[in-house]
């Protein structure tokens, strides 16, 4: 380490508090306009998006290509991809992170397969989308539907279920392990009655965050599962759906009237955004409580 | 079957699971590949890297997509040069400054910065940040790269600052008392010790958030305008890479050359992001920071 100790001399001491008072307003302002940034947006949201809000805009399909109505099919369509997502991600996900913390020994597989999982992170979303489009809706011959856009947002948001759910099995002492195992209980009885129900809090918690993921996400969907408009909700997993976030695309930048559509854009976000946020700190609350009391 | 067999079947079975993760990547590369080279039957890799033109719907049609990487690498550039500064400094008023009780509100907030849909942010920079770019600067629109770097920015930041932290976090304590003790300020303590000490967390959080940024969507599909043109000045349209695979896979009949030019943009927008990855995570392995004797 470099210590600039000459330059420090020849500053007086207020000089020097000086500067770390500014650095300090500095680094303060950041942290304030980051806070400011998140409220604006949803201040925003909220005082545009509430007056279209009633009951019927939540349980009527929209009307009059798309001008009037509610948007009830892209709320269902949502929750399907959503819950087809969770479905995939979930088992695979724990199972995956399972393997990692629990019986891997560090190596070159291991290695592999973490910088795979990295690597999957790090895929942008529209990429996901073509390869949902390359190989689910043509490949696989599943057409543009709610299995495809599943399967699509599941493996999107795997790497992060695999990290929380490796992390919550982290946290669970050694000490429980060792007891079980000295009982002469098998190592998978160990993971199954010992670790696991100890780590799924910990787990289902982390992975609330993905799941708002994937409801939020939009370019995977675009050419996976979602339509533009539907008249019936979908009756098979192979059919196509309206969804939130494809809804609010379609009107701010293809609507047929995009002006007169603008309520309605409004109440679409704010209701995307109290689905998202809302799980989101749902997860972040529980979160706490269980840090807070933690029993080991 | 016994106990034994039984285990090292359950450890397989796991093993195999967890490579799931590999497999899709596999996967993913795969499909890009088989959609995406049938278009170098047509122009050549040179050509449709560097070419100006790109006018997929012509007739004859021209595939050059050196304005879509352009595009794609100044918002990316300008949305870091404002996320870094902002990100690194929320980063160490969390880890350094902060109360304890800030600490925690301070990181909520992050997170759901970084919950908000992309689809969200867009739609706030086509009805806020574009009008008032127009009006201000008295321009011919707002959707632009200035406007979609702001919102780049701000999805990069929780990304940025998130990571960052965790690197400032793992600096030991030793490091700062024996700046203290040497009769430094806790200004000079940060920015001459603590920082430099997590420069490579800092350096992954950087490549991370560029990475998130350049492989970005919704964002700059609905507000960098959708010009495929070399942009002059931060005030113009720019077209990138993901906004024009987005945009015109919708109206693209299956098979046809315009079809595999956007899955062989998708393979280059692959590689770049895979690079920031791996060198994210080679820095990140390589100068670890695991205690006072990597110093």
């Amino acid at each position: 380490m470099i210590f600039h100790g000459e330059k420090m001399k020849t500053q007086s001491m207020s000089r020097r508090y000086l500067k770390q008072s500014v650095f300090f307003a500095l680094v303060r302002a950041s942290a304030l306009m980051i806070t400011l940034a998140l409220g604006g947006i949803i201040a925003y949201i909220v005082f545009n998006g509430y007056s279209v809000i009633r009951w019927d805009f939540i349980t009527k399909p929209p009307t009059d290509s798309m001008t009037k109505g509610g948007i009830m099919p892209a709320i269902v369509g949502t929750v399907y991809l959503t819950v087809g997502a969770i479905f995939i991600a979930l088992p695979l996900g724990i199972a995956s992170a399972v393997y990692l913390t629990e019986y891997a020994r560090q190596g070159r597989i291991v290695r592999m397969i973490k910088v795979g999982v990295n690597c999957l992170a790090g895929v942008p979303s529209v990429v996901f989308g073509l390869f949902g489009l390359g190989f689910f809706v043509i490949f696989l011959k599943f057409g543009s539907s709610i299995l495809a856009g599943s399967l699509t947002l599941g493996f999107l948001i795997l790497p992060t279920i695999i990290g929380a759910s490796e992390e919550a099995l982290k946290s669970v002492p050694q000490t429980f392990r060792e007891a079980s195992l000295s009982l002469g209980v098998s190592k998978w009885q160990t993971i199954y009655r010992i670790v696991l129900p100890n780590a799924l809090p910990g787990i289902l918690t982390g992975s609330i965050l993905g799941i708002g993921r994937a409801a939020g996400e939009t370019a995977p969907i675009m050419f996976t599962a979602a339509a533009f408009f539907t008249a019936k909700l979908p009756s098979s997993i192979f059919d196509e759906v309206m969804a939130l976030p494809y809804h609010i695309y379609v009107l701010a930048t293809a609507g047929t009237n995009i002006e007169a559509t603008r309520p309605i854009q409004y109440g679409t976000v704010l209701v995307l955004v109290a689905v998202v946020l809302g799980i989101d700190l749902i997860a972040i609350i529980i979160r706490g409580y269980m840090r807070r009391n933690k029993r080991w | 079957m016994n106990r034994r067999t039984k285990e090292i079947i359950i450890q397989y079975l796991f093993f195999v699971i967890a490579s799931v993760s590999v497999i899709v990547l596999g996967l993913i590369v795969f499909s890009l590949f088989r959609e995406g080279i049938p278009i170098f039957g047509h122009v050549s890799i040179i050509d449709f890297v560097l070419g100006m033109e790109w006018y997929p719907t012509y007739d004859p049609p021209s595939f050059g997509i050196f304005p879509l990487i352009v595009g794609s690498l100044v918002v990316t550039l300008m949305a870091t040069v404002i996320a870094v500064p902002l990100g690194v400094s929320v980063a160490v008023y969390i880890s350094e400054i902060a109360p304890q009780k800030t600490k925690i509100v301070l990181k909520s907030i992050i997170e759901l910065l970084a919950g908000l849909p992309s689809v969200v942010l867009g739609f706030f920079g086509m009805v806020i940040v574009a009008p008032w770019l127009q009006e201000t600067f008295d321009l011919p629109t707002g959707l632009n790269i200035a406007n979609a770097s702001v919102i780049l920015a701000i999805m990069a930041i929780p990304t940025i600052s998130s990571i960052a932290e965790d690197a400032l976090y793992a600096v030991p304590q030793e490091f700062k008392e024996a700046s203290y003790a040497l009769g430094a300020t806790k200004y000079e303590t940060i920015t001459q010790v603590t920082l430099p000490a997590a420069l490579s967390g800092i350096s992954t959080a950087v490549m991370l958030g560029m990475a998130r940024v350049i492989g970005e969507t919704m964002v700059v599909l609905m507000v960098a305008g959708g010009a495929a043109a070399i942009p002059e000045s931060i005030f113009d349209s720019v077209r990138p890479m993901p906004a024009s695979i987005a945009a015109e896979m919708g109206e693209t009949p299956y098979g046809s050359l315009h079809y595999h030019a956007l899955f062989a943009i998708g393979m280059i927008l692959f590689f770049m992001t895979l690079a920031f990855n791996l060198i994210a995570d080679y820095v990140s392995h390589k100068f670890r920071q695991t205690g006072s004797a990597t110093l």
